[in-house]
């Protein structure tokens, strides 16, 4: 029999009405609260989930839709890019090292997020969130493996590339991405979505994405640019996800300001110590340079997340304390970062080198109050020292901040030749915090931070070395061994890249793409 | 007044469609970028499907628009017919 159905197709907001809140229930076997464990303990306090609002509307359907959309075009550029040796068009192989820090310190974490959000959903009673996270979740791991697989292809010609996850689990530096989101995924799951989904995704993210991936096409990546702006494109639908669950937090009941204007001011905080990576790399890390970590500073968080603080000023949000800070900082951070790289440059799985004189004149244009005055005499004396001879690395351990785990080389915001440290005390111990931001956050939460995996602290105590070292051995050299420990290539991931085996091999490759031999 | 903005990356698909948004928006300014194009507005930026579809010539669903999307700033809001970032202030 033929059913004649006038076919209406349905609109957005009716299809998302029945393909979200439609596919919702209330159990019955067990009490909701036994289902949703988590979703009262941090006081945040919801009355009704069905005033959540995903103005995306994006329903599954749809979802797969676009998402096969975009690998489709990815994988196209990828093929093309190992099919055509895109490794040799890039400006210059030093322009790599950025791309091993992204690969070990950031794809890894997007593997993390996509576990936290599969989490988040688990944990919220309600049906908008819980469909919005599980989208979310299934865009982060389509992160975490587009961007190893385009990565992997450097693998194939160049150093440090080779064992991202051993490394993000021991290495000093990579502790500072990774314990910032076991942070967050130890939280709650309403402080998970402040800290990554508003804190991260909304105020930041703009200047992780947007500049790298900028700089990446400056520097003719083409891989990194194409899964940069695919991962990317997830990205407005993140950001929207964080900036309705603030709204929601919100709007629900007065009392969750002073929760959600905590987490905001911590989160803020924990984020922008994280990229002082992204601003180290901007400015001293590409070969051609898109914008200096101030400009980007001040476009994507002074302009844009102003006008962001301003909207939620309606209810009574503040913008951040630490800004003050940030407003001295962000003349400073890239360049003491990189001082501090360039130092331990034998420990780290990336090359370091001396900015050129055109380099450095570029960044005196860019920072006018503070690197010739401050920096340019450090990297002077230090590249003077490398032509005698006497490239200098040190090979002692740095203190590491309780909270975000960088080594103490933040100076005193009200004098920038002074390093920072502030000290509390817990249960008769000391520990240590890098600034008032992080001493704030570890005096909120001690029982908390007590516990940080610290790398140098586990160096001390003789976690950090692999079974066939041998202290007794009177050749012992500790930092020897806690290279091998991490699994470094020594002498080839690590130390300067003027003479790498890197900058050989770059260059002799790229004279036989362009001559007959 | 603050500025929402929206990006896209820069290709054939989204050629039509900032002409559309530039010219739906007076005001509206253009920063292009290596291999990105922003478009910044004061206050409220509005993407009609209609403008789009005249252009490339064939119906066009606005959720396309998240294939080739950077970043936005601004309070989102989306039906079938229009796309459109605002702040409240
Ligand atoms: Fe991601
Ligand atoms: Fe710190």
């Amino acid at each position: 029999m033929d059913m004649k159905a006038t076919k209406k197709k349905l609109g957005l907001k009716e299809k998302y009405a029945h393909m979200t809140r439609g596919l919702g229930w209330e159990t019955t076997y067990q009490p909701m609260d036994a289902v949703f464990p988590y979703a009262k303990f941090e006081g945040i306090k919801i009355h009704d989930w069905e005033r959540w609002e995903d103005p995306f509307r994006l329903t599954m359907d749809a979802y797969w839709k676009y998402q096969a959309e975009k690998e489709r075009k990815l994988y196209a550029v990828l093929d093309a890019f190992a099919q055509n040796n895109g490794h040799l068009s890039i400006t210059d192989a030093r322009y790599l090292n950025a791309i091993k820090l992204f690969l070990c310190g950031i794809s890894p974490l997007e593997y993390v997020a996509h576990r936290g959000f599969a989490a988040a959903g688990r944990n919220f009673p309600g049906v908008g969130p819980r469909i919005a996270c599980l989208m979310q979740s299934l865009d982060e791991i389509r992160h975490a493996q587009t961007q190893i697989h385009a990565l992997s292809n450097y693998n194939k010609y160049y150093d440090g590339f080779h064992d991202f996850k051993h490394m993000l689990e021991r290495v000093w530096y990579l502790s500072v991405p990774k314990s910032f989101f076991d942070d967050a995924y130890s939280a709650g799951p309403f402080e998970w979505m402040i800290a990554i989904g508003f804190s991260f995704e909304y105020v930041l993210t703009n200047l992780l994405f947007v500049p790298f991936m900028s700089g990446a096409a400056y520097n003719g990546d083409m891989a990194t640019v194409t899964f940069g702006f695919s991962a990317q494109s997830d990205e407005a639908r993140h950001m929207t996800l964080g900036l309705e669950c603030i709204k929601f937090m919100l709007e629900q009941d007065p009392d969750n300001l002073p929760i959600v204007q905590k987490w905001i001011d911590k989160w803020a905080w924990r984020g922008i110590r994280v990229l002082t990576l992204v601003g180290m790399m901007m400015d001293y890390m590409l070969p051609k340079r898109v914008m200096s970590w101030k400009e980007a500073w001040e476009i994507y968080f002074e302009q844009n997340g102003g006008a962001l603080f301003n909207d939620l000023a309606r209810y009574g949000i503040k913008m951040p304390d630490c800004v003050k800070q940030c407003t001295v900082d962000k003349e400073h951070i890239s360049h003491q970062a990189w001082a501090t790289f360039y130092q331990y440059g034998g420990a780290a799985a990336f090359h370091t080198w001396s900015p050129t004189d055109e380099e450095m004149d570029w960044l005196s244009a860019k920072y006018p109050n503070t690197f010739d005055k401050y920096y340019r005499p450090r990297f002077t004396y230090w590249r003077e020292q490398a032509e005698k001879g006497n490239r200098f690395y040190s090979n002692t351990l740095p203190m590491l901040c309780q909270v975000c785990q960088i080594p103490m080389v933040f100076t005193e915001p009200d004098d920038p030749t002074q390093i920072c440290y502030r000290e509390s005390e817990f249960k008769g111990e000391k520990f240590h915090t890098c600034s008032d931001g992080c001493k704030h956050i570890f005096d909120d939460e001690p029982e908390k931070y007590v516990q940080s995996w610290l790398p140098v602290h586990q160096i001390y105590q003789g976690n950090c070395f692999t079974p066939s070292a041998n202290p007794a051995d009177p050749a012992f050299d500790p930092m020897l061994e806690v290279l091998k420990f991490y699994n470094f290539n020594l002498g080839h991931d690590n130390m300067d890249y003027e003479g790498s085996r890197d900058q050989q091999n770059f260059n002799t490759w790229r004279g036989l793409a362009t001559k007959n031999v | 007044m603050s500025t929402v903005f929206i990006a896209f990356q820069t290709n054939e698909d989204t050629r039509p469609i900032v002409e559309s948004i530039m010219e739906d928006n007076p005001g509206a300014v253009l920063d292009e970028q290596p291999a990105m194009v922003k478009i910044n507005a004061e206050g409220k930026l509005v993407i009609k499907r209609e403008s789009i579809e005249a252009r490339i010539g064939r119906s066009f669903d606005l959720q396309e628009l998240q294939i080739n999307l950077i970043t936005i700033s601004g309070n989102l809001d989306e039906d079938d017919d229009t796309f459109t970032l605002a702040w409240n202030n």
